[in-house]
């Protein structure tokens, strides 16, 4: 599904370059489930925000489901964040203004999907990912593991073809970390292909797969 | 398998999505020129709502700032119309066939020998307009001072005004006790006076002034009759104002000349015709053209013209409080760009465009704006409703193209100074705006 050849992004700091990512090659197939590892630093998150279309590679090559990334304009790479990418952040990212509901329907508003099948929609999704009773809590009345799993509603609501998460368990206590990796890994199950970056070696071996990169390159591959 | 049951994500093709499968392609496409899905004008209004909701001090302050500007130029415009219908009223009810003769000539003299030398208006130049001059209706003569008016111990300075009974009917005068001054040859200086109702009331208190002599002056004039309240009327306050005959008042002044007629036409009378008549025959008495004939219409469209700009004048100085409020707006809403960076870099992940980021923030800055200009159109309404309870007699109301013209500005000002930072909030890199808390 996923193919990644010859990757490289360098960033330009003062007069010398940056290698955030050196000669990256990497192949996802549809429902793996891979963990991305390594120390702070060692270019994972960039690798993931490529992956997200949030950020574009120096030089090298991105196909996503047969489509050349590199070659699509903004607005192309807009849809497929929207439709095709989920996104899970380490620190949840919720509008604080809005209630469960309203964060899970967030996508499905800039997707321009009516108010009616986003409710539909939104309260499926919370069920999925048990919390049909805190629909109407907002992000202030949740604790971190049901602040984390309402993001997870809204990550696959759209129904994604790849679901990325950085770091979803790093900001979490122990039994909250548990319980969203076994969400993470019950849909990986179903068949949702998840690209999950972390540095906790215990959270990466649930993965079914792990690469682990060190100053910008895969170092070593499981 | 774990319990949280979630057998409605099927991503195997046959499987039935239940979580809205059917409402997007099965493959993802690449469509050219996708520029974010189109979401409803409401809808971006219920979340600008939501956001401007989560700081209500800021929004409240700037939707103040706004209010001020736009009460400002609906306060502003309604007394700036109201005083030029004021100064129009007053004209119209003096009757629009009104023509005023005024001593003197405006234009350049000296060309011919002995020429600038201006003759007198004098009683009979008033005589001669109300007899020879078939289109004038009635006339009345003004011959003005400023003299102290005294009864029992009190005095008072007031302007006199020399006249004749025509006045009454010229001014549309109403007489509040007793009667007018007495009608009759113009050139008989009796010593009746009229009083304004405030000077009755300064100088005789609750007593009758009617039959009493009060001293204008060195000379002696006795009160046959008290003005009914009237205020203030094309500078002169017939309230606070003594009337005496004419010919006496040319004499106590020392004057020649008359201050002014005023002359009525016949209803229906061509204003330019009566005009010209007058000033033939001013012309062929004085042997020269000396005297000027001011129609009403000259002076009302004078004054409407005046009180026009002066109206214009005042909303564009109002208007500057405005453009202040827009950069307030600015400022509020580049500090809630920068205040909400993570969001903005979280809706880019979730796929908002950045057409869709730029509507956000514009949205938000024109609702700010509008929500301050209908609280302006309130208070500015209120004001002017207050002012009206206060000065009953000012016709202050706010001007419908002002009402329409304030609520348009506003939301332009929202729009042009939110344009900044909404294009500031669409271009963050959402990499950047993602990182941290």
């Amino acid at each position: 599904m996923i193919v990644l050849r010859d990757l490289w992004r360098t960033y330009r700091v003062g007069d010398s370059d940056v290698h955030a990512l050196r000669d990256v090659t990497l192949e996802i197939e549809r429902g793996d489930y891979l963990a991305v590892m390594g120390p702070s630093g060692s270019g994972k998150s960039t690798l993931l925000n490529i992956l997200g279309c949030l950020d574009r590679p120096t030089s090298g090559s991105y196909a996503f489901d047969g489509h050349d990334v590199g070659s699509l304009s903004d607005g192309e790479r807009t849809r497929l964040r929207q439709s095709e990418i989920g996104f899970v952040f380490q620190f949840f990212h919720l509008l604080p203004r809005l209630n469960a509901q309203g964060n899970v329907e967030l996508p499905m508003l800039f997707a321009g999907v009516s108010r009616a099948e986003r409710r539909q929609r939104a309260a499926r999704a919370l069920e999925a990912v048990g919390l049909s009773d805190r629909v109407h809590h907002r992000p202030d009345q949740l604790s971190g593991g049901q602040r984390q799993r309402v993001a997870i509603a809204r990550a696959v609501v759209m129904e994604p073809r790849l679901l990325l998460a950085d770091e979803p368990t790093g900001n979490l206590d122990r039994a909250a970390a548990v319980e969203v990796m076994e969400l993470l890994g019950s849909m990986n199950a179903e068949g949702q292909t998840v690209v999950l970056v972390t540095h906790d070696p215990e959270v990466g071996s649930r993965a079914t797969s792990a690469v682990r990169m060190d100053d910008g390159a895969i170092v070593e591959r499981r | 398998m774990s319990n949280f049951g979630l057998r409605i994500f099927p991503l195997s093709p046959e499987s039935q999505g239940v979580v809205g499968r059917q409402i997007r392609n099965p493959k993802f496409e690449i469509q050219n020129g996708w520029r974010g899905g189109v979401v409803a004008i409401g809808e971006l209004i219920a979340f600008a709502i939501g956001a401007l909701r989560g700081h209500r001090l800021r929004t409240g302050l700037s939707v103040a700032g706004v209010a001020v500007g736009i009460a400002a130029v609906i306060a502003l415009t309604a007394l700036g119309e109201g005083a030029r219908q004021y100064v129009v009223q007053e004209f119209s009810a003096l009757g629009t066939n009104l023509l005023i003769v005024v001593p003197g000539k405006v234009e350049t003299t000296g060309m011919m020998p002995f020429g600038g030398v201006i003759n007198d208006l004098t009683i009979d130049d008033y005589r001669a307009v109300t007899t020879r001059i078939p289109e004038v209706m009635r006339a009345a003569p003004l011959a003005t001072g400023e003299e102290t008016v005294r009864y029992g111990g009190l005095a008072r300075s007031v302007p006199v005004i020399g006249t004749t009974a025509e006045l009454v009917e010229v001014r549309r005068l109403k007489i509040g006790a007793g009667q007018y001054l007495p009608p009759g040859d113009p050139d008989q200086g009796g010593a009746e006076m009229v009083l304004g109702i405030k000077v009755a009331d300064e100088l005789f208190g609750g007593e009758s002034p009617l039959g009493k002599v009060v001293r204008l002056g060195d000379w002696r004039f006795r009160v046959v009759g008290v003005l009914a309240p009237r205020g203030r009327s094309l500078g002169f306050d017939f309230d606070d104002i003594v009337q005496i005959p004419a010919r006496t008042s040319m004499r106590i002044f020392n004057r020649t000349s008359l201050f002014r007629i005023l002359v009525e036409l016949h209803p229906g009378e061509d204003l330019e015709v009566g005009k010209k008549a007058i000033l033939d025959l001013l012309a062929e008495r004085h042997r020269a053209e000396d005297v000027t004939v001011i129609t009403q219409d000259a002076v009302v469209n004078t004054l409407d013209s005046i009180l026009g700009v002066l109206t214009l004048a005042l909303t564009a100085i109002a208007s500057v409080s405005l453009t202040v409020a827009g950069v307030g707006i600015m400022n509020v809403m580049l500090v809630a760009v920068s205040e909400r960076r993570h969001e903005i870099g979280l809706l880019k992940a979730l796929g908002a465009s950045t057409v869709q980021i730029l509507a956000v923030f514009m949205t938000e800055a024109a609702v700010l704006s509008t929500l301050g200009g209908v609280v302006g159109l309130a208070v500015g309404g209120a004001a002017v409703r207050a002012f009206v309870g206060v000065y009953p007699t000012f016709p202050a109301a706010t001007p419908m193209w002002a009402i329409v013209a304030s609520l348009v500005m506003s939301m332009i000002v929202g729009v042009f100074f939110g344009v900044v930072p909404a294009r500031r909030a669409a271009r963050l890199d959402p990499v950047e705006a993602l990182v941290g808390r």
